[in-house]
């Protein structure tokens, strides 16, 4: 925190290493995995992250089992006028949507949408990103620059416009924004990894090992790698948030489907637009619905980061 | 300081030199035939025909690329499909609109993001502390669009204290010269006009600047924190000065480094971010305009707002990171 406890961090951490310098990066990893799981037990906000989080994958799996009505079933629409839609009664807890959807199945199979395209254009995001920090940060010279300056240009585009692009290259679909998502998430990853890599390089450890005869691919990947993971881990936690917001914007852009009663929940808020004021509430089911799931992800990732990342501050 | 700059202006240049051959690619990935992606499902065969002469389509890559670089130079990037209106003269005429909405947004955030910041730093652990922390955090997590439902449904359907979308009331006969509606009406005299402008401007300025002005006050707190623990404000404070001189130029001056950099980087972001707030609000800027080509699939339109936005955004990262050599001599030696 402050500059006198922070100066002999970086120095000391060299001098002695916390754990053993013998242990395997995959033995290290182990032992810090659960330490790291119960001292975010012992955090309230991470627990409540970690909950809500819980509850919304649940939600997800279980959709089918939650709600006896199908997503896209517009069955009630005779009941929907120009000028009001039905509110929540007992049989349809939040009511209905304007095209005669159950608007409670709409957000229960919407979650499941942002779960799935958000956990996998995330996890297109870090392996892709992750592989390419591996192999600038492990290979380096020209290939590193080459890479470096590839993932320049594509930080130069706002990410939403990057997704935007690549959507329109693949066509509407839920794969599409998928990528599209994953994609602009690559630049974060590689250089996050790149640099943790580069940190890692002057450490003893490495130095040890490759005494020890190692070669430099087998160094990279089973000693620095655990070493380096932390921020990743890190980082595409907090990414998961932020893609639970991609998708729903995609969505709300329409790119991510040409099915107006999908079960999406950026879908959801474009066509509560019209009806903001007579039924307000085909807004906001689907706006917190999307808030409370980036927040979960944010406070988990928060937590994380106080656990895993030894540079980050106190916050 | 020149040598710095000078440096930092020539690394950006291959940045933007990928940047045209990435779009360049992209339109040549495009579903189908490029001509016909370009001019769209109406085209006759004869326009078709004459615009894949004009690009060269049927010419080896490197002339085609070349050809490519001969129109940018020359400003053409090429016309709407749904208007049939030069995309840089639609850019252009929108481009006031999103400058405006994105100042002001950027505004908002600033004027209230650092005290926010600074204060909560200050007095840590309090319930302000908790609550620009928490409230921050809702600023990152609230979809920005949503965000602006809820600003309109409240303060423009139900209060009615400000008007629910466009730039300006179609009744009040304002004199436009720049584009600029507030800049004009002052220009002009008309504070009428002005005022009006203003106030259509507040709610989408503050939706928009909802994610700025959380980082501001996350960044500012943060290093404000880092600050004031340092050995030079220690010294300060024994020297005997005044609190008040002590914030302004030992910590304050040291703290804003970073929150510099974040404010640059955020108002080339505030220029995507405008797409979804300025659909809600219809205002008619780049924003919409991006929206509009998104949902028509308008691929001269999106082709050439990538490559501006882009391009603002990497200019205005370029002048963050040398005003950040300004500020911070230690900058520019790394």
């Amino acid at each position: 925190m402050s500059a006198i406890a922070q100066a002999p961090g970086p120095a000391g951490q060299t001098g002695q290493p916390k754990q053993p310098a013998k242990a395997t990066g995959a033995q290290r990893s182990a032992g810090t995995t659960v330490r790291v799981i119960r001292q975010l037990l012992r955090q309230p906000a991470a627990v409540f992250g970690l909950a809500i989080v819980l509850i919304v994958i649940l939600v997800a799996i279980f959709a089918p089992l939650l709600t006896p009505y199908e997503p896209s079933s517009i069955e009630w629409g005779n009941q929907i006028t120009p000028k009001s839609v039905p509110g929540p009664s007992a049989e349809h807890l939040l009511g209905l949507d304007s095209f005669g959807s159950d608007l409670m199945t709409q957000i229960v199979y919407g979650a499941r949408q942002t779960i799935v395209v958000g956990v996998v254009s995330t996890g297109i995001g870090v392996s892709v990103g992750a592989l390419l920090g591996l192999i600038a940060g492990g290979i380096g010279g020209w290939v590193d620059t080459a890479i470096m300056r590839l993932m320049d240009i594509m930080l130069s585009i706002p990410a939403l416009l990057l997704a935007v692009s690549i959507v329109s290259l693949m066509g509407r679909s839920p794969m599409a924004v998928m990528v599209a998502i994953g994609v602009s998430q690559v630049p974060i990853f590689t250089r996050l990894l790149r640099g943790s890599l580069l940190g890692e390089r002057r450490r003893d450890y490495v130095l040890a090992a490759r005494s020890l005869g190692l070669r430099r691919p087998g160094i990279v990947t089973m000693e620095m790698m655990p070493n380096a993971a932390g921020p990743l881990i890190v980082q595409a936690t907090l990414m998961l948030a932020t893609a639970v917001n991609s998708v729903a914007a995609l969505s709300f852009l329409g790119l991510s489907t040409s099915e107006p009663t999908a079960a999406e929940w950026g879908l959801m808020l474009v066509k509560a637009q019209s009806r903001l004021v007579s039924s307000p509430l085909l807004a906001f089911a689907p706006g917190c619905a999307i808030a409370i799931t980036a927040l979960g992800f944010t406070l988990l990732g928060e937590a994380l980061r106080e656990q895993l990342d030894p540079k980050s501050r106190p916050r | 300081m020149i040598r710095f700059a000078t440096k930092r202006l020539l690394q950006a240049v291959p940045v933007l030199l990928g940047l045209v051959v990435l779009v360049f690619i992209w339109v040549r990935l495009l579903p189908g035939d490029p001509a016909r992606a370009l001019l769209g499902e109406s085209a006759t065969p004869a326009q078709v025909e004459r615009l894949r002469a004009a690009y060269g389509f049927d010419r080896p890559i490197l002339e085609q690329f070349w050809m490519y670089l001969q129109r940018l130079g020359r400003g053409d990037f090429g016309t709407s499909l749904t208007t049939g209106e030069s995309v840089l003269d639609g850019f252009l005429r929108r481009f006031p609109a999103t400058i405006e909405l994105a100042v002001a947004a950027m505004i908002f955030a600033v004027v209230l993001g650092i005290p926010i910041g600074y204060f909560a730093a200050r007095h840590r652990g309090s319930l302000l502390d908790g609550a620009a922390v928490g409230g921050s955090l809702f600023g990152f997590v609230v979809p920005v669009f949503f965000l602006a439902y809820i600003l309109k449904f409240i303060f423009a359907l139900k209060l009615g204290w400000f008007p629910t979308a466009g730039r300006q009331d179609p009744r009040i006969n304002a004199t436009h010269y720049s584009g600029f509606y507030i800049v004009d009406g002052i220009l002009t005299g008309e504070w009428d006009a002005a005022w009006d402008a203003v106030r259509h401007l507040a709610l989408p300025a503050v939706a928009l600047g909802a994610i700025p002005l959380a980082m501001i006050v996350r960044i500012t707190r943060a290093s404000v924190l880092d600050v004031i623990s340092e050995d030079y404000v220690r010294t300060a404070k024994a020297k005997g000065l005044t609190r008040r001189i002590i914030s302004r130029r030992h910590v304050l001056r040291n703290a804003l480094l970073p929150v510099a950099t974040i404010i640059g980087l955020q108002t080339g972001a505030l220029l995507a971010g405008a797409v979804l707030t300025e659909t809600v609000f219809a205002i008619n800027g780049v924003g919409s305009y991006m929206f509009n080509a998104i949902g028509s699939m308008d691929y001269p339109v999106l082709q050439a707002c990538i490559l501006f936005v882009a391009l603002i955004y990497t200019v205005i990262n370029l002048l963050t990171d040398m005003s950040y050599g300004l500020i911070d001599p230690r900058a520019r030696l790394s």
